[in-house]
């Protein structure tokens, strides 16, 4: 009886695995919990891992922490055409602020490699995608939820934040910046 | 049982309810109706993609890829199964199918949710993509049109399930029903806990666009909507699955190596896909490690563990039945000697390769949770999704198709030359698409997006130039798949509305069915295995699956030696 036949044996189920079926199934299963433990493994032994760590906020919130940050550590202006866009360099192991809006990130930031920063992360609209590039780390930013990473760059040079959460009509304009500096006085960027 | 209520398929021995044909037709005909909608939308959305051509303007762009997407993975896919539900149920019960009334009644509330989605997107002001996330809003009417297709969609599923009932109750099988049909119950099951979800999360958003719903949390609305989104997958995969094994029944007479296995494996469909969203949402905020460990591997990858089965038992059936006719040379006559001229055959084929091989590894390797890290929302994920619903799914209902023209439409296939080379443009295509996104991806490039070059953003950024090429590559391979699509599209329109009726079984156009002359393939003394090599039933299948396993191992290693190289983070 093929496949789209009743089963010719009513006791379909008493017949006997082929050796084939049984071998296949052993190797698969095997494979399949390699490929499950390794992600507890790479918590305990990884450097890659993404925080549970959020919390809920709303706009207003997340923007006036924000605020207070770029007010505090912004150290230059970058001038585009669309008007000068403040860049920040917050002190190692300080909690760091990023907006996503419609269509920035904002502000841009300065980094120093080799240190640690809580970036705090949050969309002041709707849903936006955080991937920075070329590195490639890539998260989702919701409305409502701050999310913290505790990156620490180890390569320096220049960043860009490109939005990859379709965002409406100015979504393939929405870029931002991390420069990353090699040593406390250089200037990369502009 | 014979009244003219039912007819059977002289050549294929099939016997056809006659109401439940006229649904199936209305269902298939339809999908096929919006697979050419949604192919256009795909020529247009991937000239744009094309970096050299970039055809349309943004907001077009943006407008076409939310039609492409809502259109194939939700109006093709699922007519298409509710016409496979019928087909699995009535005919191959060969039952009446239970309350044609109703079965009408969720056809037109399909095809009206059709409409009234389409026209919203076709307005300009619900351009939001399939997957709507709130709090950006659309026209009502975007999310009407999905609830009303839903709910006939859910119809469909109650006759599928009271058909079984009645085919139970009047005994018009012995025994326990087909493997085909179960792995269609299973399809069938998990549609109407997709569903479900899907009423959970959309009436909500639809009075919220309607200003009666003040605020819808963005986390929990992607928690509910993938639970249909993704569990809406495993629709399709146990629905290409059941055809598979159709196919493979319906070409070679093949039986399944052992039923009990491939039953187990679809049950496991069914156990663990409640589990599945969370591969969609490795990186937001706020979801403990642990949750996403135990969802996104569906507790401990025992529903991949279910599609690595099928991969084996499908084409080891095959070689099972091949050995029985003869061909037993080596360990790989029985592949060489198949049809490869038959669409119906050659498109499943490639369907289950380039399922395994392309869609299967990349979705699990990008469904590690810290592996998504580098890969979420880049091109990559179209290129992973392609090689499942496009390669796999689509492709297997193609092939179906080419069986269904003359047994259940009655008509020849038109054009059988083309016919025959359709699924290798159509699948060699998509897959050399599929690995150019996920190159593309690798790099860096996003889904979604209008741009890669960025001419008017403020700030900027230059992919290389090998992303380029990539991109270029995807344009290219893509427009050789939409012509596989338009092969189909135009063998099956021809053949159905112009074709000459079919008279006997030499008249089918294509390689004819030995689906009714199909000798049950005899066990040999000594199981199976005898036919074979070291004690398998199917060596060279073995052979094949440890190659893929290589393959596996390899691209997941290379996966986590890149993840290590990116910033560290906590
Ligand atoms: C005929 C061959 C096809 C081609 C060349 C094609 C091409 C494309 C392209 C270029 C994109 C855009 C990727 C991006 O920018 O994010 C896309 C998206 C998509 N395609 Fe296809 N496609 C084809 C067939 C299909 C089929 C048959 C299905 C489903 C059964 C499908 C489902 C989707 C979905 C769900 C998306 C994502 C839409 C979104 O991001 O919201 N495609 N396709
Ligand atoms: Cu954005
Ligand atoms: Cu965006």
């Amino acid at each position: 009886m093929s496949a789209i036949q009743p089963p010719a044996e009513i006791v379909w189920w008493k017949q006997p695995l082929d050796k084939v079926e049984g071998t296949w199934i052993s190797i698969a299963l095997v494979w399949s919990l390699i490929m499950f433990f390794m992600m507890p493994f790479w918590h305990i032994y990884g450097k890659q891992n993404l925080s549970s760590e959020a919390y809920k906020t709303t706009p207003q919130a997340f923007l006036a922490k924000t605020e207070a940050m770029v007010q505090q550590y912004t150290v230059r202006t970058v001038n585009t055409e669309k008007g000068p866009i403040p860049v920040v360099k917050p002190p190692p192991g300080s909690d760091v602020y990023l907006a996503g809006r419609l269509w920035q990130w904002y502000p841009l930031l300065e980094f120093e490699k080799g240190q640690t920063y809580r970036l705090h992360i949050s969309s002041l609209d709707w849903q936006h995608g955080f991937s920075l590039q070329p590195v490639n780390i890539n998260t989702q930013i919701l409305p409502g939820y701050e999310m913290v990473l505790t990156v620490t760059p180890d390569t320096d040079g220049e960043q860009t934040i490109i939005c990859n959460e379709f965002c409406g009509i100015g979504h393939h304009l929405m870029l931002g910046k991390i420069y990353v500096t090699d040593g406390a006085s250089m200037e990369v960027g502009q | 049982m014979s009244n003219e209520l039912f007819r059977t398929c002289p050549e294929s021995g099939l016997q056809f309810h006659r109401p439940a044909e006229r649904l199936m037709k209305a269902h298939a005909v339809v999908a096929v109706v919006i697979l050419l909608l949604g192919g256009i939308a795909a020529l247009l959305v991937t000239l744009t993609r094309w970096p050299a051509v970039h055809l349309l303007p943004a907001d077009r762009f943006y407008q076409l890829l939310t039609g492409h997407g809502v259109n194939m993975l939700i109006f093709w896919m699922i007519s298409f199964e509710i016409a496979i539900l019928y087909f699995c149920s009535s005919t191959l019960l060969r039952c009446r199918l239970a309350t044609p009334k109703i079965a009408w009644l969720g056809f037109a509330l399909m095809l009206l949710g059709i409409i009234i989605n389409n026209a919203a997107v076709a307005n300009g002001d619900a351009s939001v993509m399939m997957t709507s996330y709130v709090p950006m809003p659309a026209n009502p009417n975007f999310y009407l049109g999905l609830i009303l297709f839903a709910v006939g969609a859910l119809i469909g599923c109650f006759i599928f399930l009271a058909t079984l009932v009645v085919a139970k109750d009047e005994k018009t099988y012995e025994g326990s029903i087909p493997l085909v049909t179960f792995g269609a119950l299973t399809a069938c099951i998990i549609a109407v806990f997709t569903i479900a979800s899907g009423a959970i999360v959309l009436v909500p958003t639809w009075l919220w666009s309607l200003g009666l719903v003040n605020n819808i949390d963005a986390a929990m609305y992607r928690v509910v909507w993938w639970a249909l989104g993704h569990s809406s997958q495993q629709i399709n995969v146990a629905a290409h699955v059941a055809v598979w094994y159709a196919i493979a029944a319906i070409v070679f007479g093949a039986r399944p190596l052992s039923e009990k296995v491939s039953r187990v494996a679809f049950f496991l469909y069914i156990a663990f896909l409640q589990l599945a969203s969370a591969h969609h949402l490795l990186v937001d905020p706020g979801l403990s490690a642990e949750w996403k460990i135990f969802n996104t591997s569906y507790a401990m990858y025992l529903a991949v563990l279910a599609s690595m089965v099928h991969g084996l038992t499908v084409p080891g059936s095959i070689e099972v039945a091949q050995r029985a006719k003869g061909y037993t040379k080596g360990l790989f006559q029985w592949l060489r000697k198949a049809p490869w001229g038959n669409p119906i055959f050659s498109g499943m084929f490639i369907s289950l390769v380039g399922f395994g091989f392309l869609g299967g590894i990349s979705g699990v390797v990008m469904g590690t949770e810290q592996i998504n890290i580098i890969i979420h929302n880049t091109i990559y994920v179209p290129g992973h999704f392609h090689a499942t619903v496009v390669i796999g799914s689509t492709l297997a209902f193609m092939s179906l198709t080419y069986f269904l023209i003359p047994t259940l439409f009655r008509k020849q296939v038109a054009f059988p030359a083309i016919a025959r080379l359709q699924p290798y443009f159509f699948g060699l295509g998509m897959s050399v698409f599929a690995l150019a996104m996920m190159g593309a991806g690798t790099l860096g490039v996003e889904r979604r997006h209008w741009d890669m070059a960025f001419t008017n953003a403020a700030l900027g950024f230059d992919y290389p130039a090998s992303a380029y090429t990539l991109m270029g590559i995807m344009g290219m391979a893509g427009v050789v798949s939409i012509l596989g699509g338009a092969m189909y599209i135009l063998v099956t329109v021809v053949s159905v509305f112009f074709g000459k009726p079919v008279e006997s079984e030499s008249s089918f156009g294509i390689a004819t069915t030995t689906l009714k002359r199909a000798e049950p393939v005899v066990v040999p003394d000594g199981g199976h295995a005898a036919a074979g090599k070291w004690g398998f039933a199917a060596p060279g299948t073995f052979l094949l699956a440890i190659f893929f396993l290589l393959i596996f191992v390899l691209y997941y290693a290379v996966n986590w030696k890149y993840l290590a190289s990116v910033w560290p983070m906590s």
